[in-house]
């Protein structure tokens, strides 16, 4: 039934954002999960796991800098991408479409405050 | 006139907010004020008056329309945490196929992923036999529900202003008082008068008839005819701005825009070699049609559509010209949500912060009326659109090209962009040179062949 799905399939393991990489789109996790993995010289490190509805890459959506973390597919996933432009003017026009974006911001900083604190 | 002061005109703990219509429109609007109020620590409550049961089979469950949620609407939807669920898409589009008499071109997504989805309005065409489907308005529904939001299934007869409020009545129970009323009845004549009694100043939209149909057919010969792309059709045919099929599941809809359309209008469209070749050979298109409807569709809007205490949204109001239906009622919808939580329901608040969205809408479609009056000139124009096809196989076969035509072409169909927007590219001198030149190259070839052929012919 994958013809009733949206955005594109990822297969398992497979690397959907290097880090490194440029980023300019955020992503949306239609179906399935993935895991948030720093790359370290000391080895790879997990900080997160994601599911259906969150997002990640939005700090690719406000800094010109590079992808801080690689994300890669735990078990098939499939991921709408949202562009930068189509994203900007919405915001443009709506901005309440901000707010969830700076809800999830604000917990993954909540979150890492919390690690840092009690490592 | 409006009031001169908006005293006592702000939604506080407790107000009550009747929203009738339960359609896109109705829904994004409840889910939206609910979702800000709960933002805001305010207590809202909100009915939903809808009488259609969306769980029916057929034109009593349905809205009429082609169901389709564009690229721009699924990418919000999802950003704000909705991603629509598997069971309600019916497929997952990812090109549109354009085609003309003198050839067919495919258009891709900006990117490789389905980025389109049609559904089902209600629960599936008059004949459907499958029980398990599942339709869009259904599922947004039921989100407001989640979110608070009461469902009353009955059809509203009765709206009457008092000095504190209006009043609701249905033909089944008693007048009930509510701080603020939403209208959201689509192009429902009856609805949109009992609308105007309490809303003097609004002006209905105007309306024209278009044409949608189902073919049912197995989601493997749909697979191998249309696959997960949505077919249009730039044919020299009267009355028709626009025709495309879209792929579901186990169903091919059928929609058609124009002026007035009737059934010969359609027969004239279905019997085209261009449309014929998209189905299989031994189907027989024109006898297999169970389920088929000659809906309204905006093409101006509505004017003053709120006043003290009252707001009509969707279609109602603005949409958008010939494309992206729910998107507008999303945008209205959205508008006028964030206005009553955040502002106030008086006429000034929504002069002040609803109207201006409504204006962006109509000078957009202003714009649209000039873009189609282009695409019928292309339509009747062989010369023209064998300079459209040479140019988009050119962009669509070498990825160095940059894909001007392509994507303005791609955000007309799909509608996902605004026709302003559109326009600025059409008018891009690079696409114009390159559509001039694909045009002179293509057509002085078709020359030469022709007298090639006739000299041989010698």
């Amino acid at each position: 039934m994958k013809s009733k799905k949206l955005g594109k399939l990822y297969k398992d393991r497979e690397i959907i954002v290097k880090q490194g990489d440029k980023g300019k789109c955020l992503y949306v996790i239609q179906e399935g999960r993935v895991d948030v993995i720093h790359e370290t010289p000391e080895g790879d490190k997990k900080v997160a796991e994601l599911g259906e509805s969150d997002f990640f890459g939005e700090m690719g959506l406000f800094e010109h800098d590079v992808r801080s973390c690689t994300v890669r597919a735990a078990g098939e996933v499939r991921i709408l991408t949202i562009d930068k432009r189509n994203f900007f003017k919405s915001i443009n026009r709506d901005s309440s479409l901000a707010y969830r974006l700076l809800e999830k911001m604000s917990n993954r900083l909540r979150e890492a405050n919390e690690k840092i604190n009690n490592p | 006139m409006p009031l001169l002061t908006t005293q006592g005109m702000e939604l506080t703990d407790g107000s009550r907010i009747a929203v009738i219509g339960g359609g896109p429109a109705g829904s994004f609007f409840s889910y939206y004020v609910l979702e800000y109020a709960r933002r805001f620590d305010l207590e809202l409550e909100l009915d939903i008056f809808e009488a259609k049961d969306f769980t029916k089979i057929g034109s009593s469950g349905c809205n009429h329309c082609g169901g389709i949620i564009s690229e721009s609407l699924v990418q919000e939807l999802a950003t704000d945490g909705l991603v629509i669920p598997s069971d309600i898409i019916q497929r997952g589009i990812n090109t549109y196929t354009m085609h003309t008499e003198q050839g067919t071109r495919r258009i891709h997504a900006p990117t490789d992923e389905q980025r389109i989805a049609s559904v089902f309005r209600g629960c599936g065409p008059r004949g459907c036999l499958d029980k398990s489907l599942k339709g869009f308005d259904n599922y947004l529904l039921g989100l407001c529900q989640e979110n608070g939001a009461r469902l009353i299934p009955e059809k509203v007869t009765r709206l009457e202003r008092t000095e504190e409020g209006v009043m609701v009545g249905c033909s089944k129970s008693a007048l009930r008082k509510y701080d603020l009323v939403v209208g959201a009845v689509g192009l429902n004549p009856k609805a949109l008068e009992l609308f105007k009694g309490i809303c003097p100043s609004y002006s209905l939209p105007e309306v024209t008839r278009a044409y949608i149909s189902e073919f049912l057919m197995k989601p493997g010969d749909i697979e191998k005819s249309l696959g997960s792309s949505m077919h249009v059709f730039l044919l020299d045919l009267p009355q028709i701005t626009f025709g495309a099929l879209i792929p579901k599941y186990n169903y091919i809809t059928l929609v058609l825009l124009g002026k007035d359309i009737d059934k010969d209008i359609v027969q004239n469209f279905i019997s085209s070699n261009e449309v014929r070749s998209c189905f299989p050979e031994d189907f027989p298109v024109k006898r297999a049609v169970p389920c088929q409807c000659y809906p309204y569709i905006n093409i101006a809007q509505g004017n003053h559509a709120y006043a003290d205490r009252v707001v009509l949204i969707g279609d109602s109001a603005s949409s958008k010209l010939y494309k992206n239906g729910i998107g507008a009622a999303f945008i209205t919808a959205k508008a006028a949500a964030s206005t009553v939580v955040f502002e106030g329901i008086s006429e000034r608040h929504f002069e002040k912060y609803y109207k201006p969205i409504c204006r962006d809408l109509d000078k957009d479609n202003w714009v649209g009326k000039w873009i189609f009056w282009v695409t019928r000139i292309i339509q009747k124009s062989t010369v023209l659109k064998r300079g459209l096809l040479d140019l988009v196989g050119k962009e669509q076969a070498q990825e160095h090209l940059a894909l001007r035509m392509s994507s303005a072409l791609w955000d007309t169909f799909t509608g996902s962009a605004g026709y302003r927007n559109i326009l600025k590219r059409f008018l891009h001198p690079s696409l114009l040179f390159g559509l001039v030149k694909s045009t002179l190259a293509s057509n002085i070839s078709i020359i030469n062949r022709h007298s090639h052929e006739k000299q041989e012919a010698r």
